[in-house]
């Protein structure tokens, strides 16, 4: 084992994308080393501008849940995914961006934050990420 | 050897942790990294990671809603 923590991001509701890159960051500060591999509808949130462009998973009431929970987290002062997203790659999180989906769905390499994402692969990727891993989660 | 202040007062979950692993990342053997917050949580974390990262707490107190916590690379 090693100490790392991976993590697939299949979902994109916008709640699940922040435990998702709160548990990372939160890895790579305690010492972890830590990777998130993009799946499915988790994929679609690395697209350009798609980031917090998710619903929530729970009470999103055609999108009135997801603006009361926005509003909230402001009040909170949570941090943007986008600095979230920042914080993790300074710190040398790893994203991995699934092919078989970019496949299915039609999304081109160009259509992604291509700055953002360290290698494009499938299964056997992930594998090899959590092979090893101390802790491996799907969101 | 420098001295770094990180000011996380008023932020919550997880940015004071990494703001604090950050400034580690930056910093050079010997400096002083001081991290001021109000974030409760982060006052128990950030000592929790600096043991996990073989760093040496030079003190942790708490005045008030603020707490403050020096290390040392």
């Amino acid at each position: 084992m090693s100490d790392k923590a991976t993590i697939i991001v299949h979902s994109g509701d916008l709640d699940k994308i922040y435990s998702a890159l709160i548990v990372a960051n939160g890895a790579l500060a305690m010492g972890m080393e830590a990777s998130l591999y993009f799946t499915f509808w988790g994929l679609l949130r690395l697209k350009k501008g798609g980031l917090d462009q998710g619903g929530l998973s729970k009470m999103n009431m055609l999108g009135l849940g997801r603006l009361m929970i926005r509003h909230r987290m402001k009040k909170a002062n949570v941090a943007s995914l986008e600095r979230l997203i920042r914080d993790f790659k300074e710190l040398g999180g790893k994203i991995i961006a699934c092919e078989m989906t970019m496949e299915i769905m039609g999304v081109k390499r160009q259509d992604l934050n291509e700055s953002l994402i360290d290698d494009y692969g499938a299964v056997g990727s992930y594998i090899q990420e959590a092979r090893d891993a101390a802790i491996t989660l799907l969101v | 050897m420098a001295e770094v202040k990180v000011d996380v007062r008023g932020e919550t979950c997880p940015v004071p942790l990494v703001e604090v692993r950050k400034a580690i990342k930056k910093a050079a053997p010997g400096d002083i990294i001081e991290v001021i917050g109000t974030h409760p949580a982060s006052k128990k974390e950030i000592p929790m990671a600096a043991h996990a990262l073989s760093i040496k707490i030079l003190s942790d107190e708490q005045t008030g809603e603020e707490w403050k916590i020096r290390l040392q690379i």
